[in-house]
């Protein structure tokens, strides 16, 4: 087990190295002149953070817009990226998946996780319910296209179907189906997976804000002859409305981003690809960094309408207070 | 700004109110015409059925790995092979999957222990950089006085957005051609994974930090304290459950990460995660595919347990953070 101990002398190493120039930059600030004290601390808390979020997130991302145009061996040429991504029918798909991915999963999760939510409401058991299906999300993607790919698995007609959804269609005397060969709904079959992971985070969220409802809007609208589903309609939907708000962007952002999920299920053939997926595939498979770059640029346009969104209902909030 | 309040606190308030689906104290249950108290508690056992199913349906394919991790190669792959649940008819157990995988024997076996020990000495590190730096970032963002903070937090903010997938190749272009550092260490993966860790890491914790009450710093500096004192004695100590949230968050998402390990690790047995190995392993289909179950297992097992253990610190984060309604 001796490479144990070569791993744990490297992180040892690292957190010692943080801790030195976290301690330095303590000393500075307590040992800056008290003229300048309040604008040395700004300085010294801040800088680290933003010099690593500048050189990883911000330079990368304007270099990226740049590389877009520009081909293979790096030269520029126009919008050709763009061109080929718009006409290209393997380019085209995968644009047309994400399209259905950004519409199906938020709206399915979403729904899922209210729905369970509002069943599961003070019933008996409800803390065990709960975890049941929040716990997809503490499972790698990775580990989630392994776990349905038990669900999915195929076997010719006639042989012994190793697929839970296969068994149950060959035992209502159905041809075995090869989900995640057939296209297009094999991109419905990946979708089901993102679902899964995803509804447990909003079934938490909303059950949470289901529960800060005041318990008299309920009950005077119950007194008022209003049944389960007028309630629910007219009474807990208008009440966490901006918790469904959030979480049908964060799911958006989320599923706009997914590429592991189609990664490790289909690798992204079989017409299953989304643009995530793709990006990838040009930049580091094909050698063709500058198709990469479109996409994560066309990726990042996606999510900038959410982002100002997001950004302005922030700002509200923080004028409120 | 209103807080959603966590889950077991507002289950706790409303529990007292209306325990069982019982009307609160008072109200006059006896009048209310039979007929609408049968039918709401007809409702309230479909309701419960559905959730059961729901619940059922959610957990099915995990319980399915865990049985499959559990059965012999000749039962999983070949001509002998049957699905997971005749394991219940026909009683076949055995450990050598988990034996198989996590042994470390040649180039040709999954070797998953070493992935593994890479995986925790890259989460570590990240856990502890991220929870740092953006403690202290955000208690300037909350507590610092300079000109354009609101415009710099809200564009902290919106970096959360950025998709990675558009960080990663001026980056590594960056890191192996300019900064020099070397591929096939941890190195990259940590600078990388804490460089992404931070908007979402500053966000969560300004919430909690900027709730603090003023009178309580106001109090330190009186007596002295500067902003040292202050963020090492006062804030972090008082931040702990949003510390705590943020790092069960940090620890799931880089060990889960599989995207920014393809790309900066080098793929050796040296460096590379256990994701990127399972992603391998799992990719290849073919004789060996009977340990894909047993690997996935030992892959979730320590998010399962970090969720399942700490899982009222994760939710409480989730929902005092960036999820306000």
């Amino acid at each position: 087990m001796e490479f144990i101990g070569g791993k744990f002398l490297q992180v040892v190493i690292a957190l010692a190295a943080f801790a030195a120039i976290i301690g330095l930059i303590m000393l500075l600030v307590d040992r800056a002149p008290k003229s300048a004290k309040d604008k040395v601390t700004i300085v010294g808390f801040l800088a680290p953070a933003a010099i690593l979020m500048l050189v990883g997130l911000v330079y990368p991302a304007l270099q990226t817009s740049l590389l877009a145009f520009t081909d293979a061996k790096g030269q520029p040429n126009g919008v050709d990226n763009f061109v080929w991504m718009f006409t290209q029918p393997e380019a085209l798909a995968t644009l047309r998946n994400t399209v259905i991915w950004t519409v199906l999963v938020p709206l399915l999760a979403t729904g899922f996780g209210l729905a369970y939510a509002v069943f599961i409401d003070k019933a008996r058991g409800e803390r065990v319910l709960k975890a049941l299906v929040f716990m997809p999300m503490a499972i790698s993607f990775v580990g989630a296209g392994i776990i349905w790919k038990l669900v999915y698995d195929y076997r010719g007609p006639g042989i012994e179907q190793t697929g839970v959804i296969n068994y149950l269609r060959v035992a209502l005397g159905m041809d075995p189906k090869q989900f995640l060969l057939d296209a297009p709904e094999n991109t419905i079959f990946l979708i089901i997976v993102m679902v899964w992971i995803q509804t447990g985070f909003a079934m938490v969220i909303l059950s949470a804000a289901i529960k800060g409802v005041p318990v008299e809007l309920v009950e005077a609208a119950r007194l008022d002859g209003a049944n389960p589903w007028q309630q629910f309609r007219n009474v807990t939907v208008p009440g966490i409305r901006g918790a469904l708000v959030v979480v049908l962007t964060t799911i958006t952002i989320a599923t706009l981003k997914v590429f592991d999920i189609v990664r490790t299920m289909t690798a992204g053939n079989y017409d299953t690809s989304v643009v995530a997926n793709e990006m990838y595939t040009q930049a580091f498979r094909a050698g063709e960094p500058g198709r990469g770059a479109a996409l994560a640029l066309i990726l990042f346009l996606l999510v900038l309408p959410i982002v100002v969104y997001n950004a302005r209902v922030l700002r509200q909030q923080r004028e409120i207070r | 700004m209103t807080v959603m309040p966590a889950p077991d606190e507002a289950a706790n308030a409303s529990s007292t109110k209306t325990r069982g689906g019982l009307p609160p104290n008072g109200s006059p249950e006896d009048s209310e015409p039979i007929m609408r108290r049968v039918k709401s508690k007809l409702t309230s056992r479909w309701a419960t059925a559905a959730a059961v199913i729901i619940a059922t349906v959610w957990t099915i394919p995990t319980f399915g790995l865990l049985v499959s991790s559990f059965r012999p190669a000749a039962k999983q792959v070949g001509p002998r092979s049957d699905g997971w649940w005749n394991f219940f008819g026909d009683w076949q157990f055995t450990f050598k999957n988990y034996v198989d995988v996590t042994a470390a024997a040649g180039s040709q076996s999954a070797n998953l222990s070493q992935y593994f020990a890479n995986s925790i000495a890259i989460v570590i590190p990240v856990t502890v950089f991220v929870l740092v730096l953006a403690s202290m970032a955000a208690y300037i963002f909350a507590w610092g006085n300079f000109k354009g903070r609101e415009a710099a937090f809200i564009f902290v903010f919106a970096l959360q957005i950025i998709p990675l997938q558009m960080a990663l190749i001026p980056l590594l272009t960056l890191f192996t051609q300019v900064l020099q550092i070397p591929p096939g260490s941890y190195a990259q993966l940590w600078i990388a994974h804490t460089m992404f860790g931070l908007p979402l890491g500053i966000f969560l914790l300004h919430n909690f930090i900027s709730e603090i009450p003023g009178e309580v710093i106001e109090a330190a500096k009186v007596d002295g304290a500067g902003h040292t004192t202050i963020f090492w004695r006062i804030i972090l100590p008082l931040s702990v459950p949003a510390l705590a949230s943020l790092a069960i968050f940090q620890f799931l998402w880089v060990w889960n990460d599989l995207l920014v390990a393809l790309v900066f690790s080098g793929g050796t047995a040296d460096v590379a995660p256990i994701t990127q190995r399972l992603a391998e392993i799992s990719g290849t289909r073919g004789a060996r595919d009977y340990l894909n179950p047993a690997a996935a297992f030992v892959s979730i097992i320590v998010p399962l347990a970090v969720f399942f253990g700490l899982q009222r610190y994760f939710v409480r984060g989730l929902l005092s953070g960036g999820l306000k309604g």
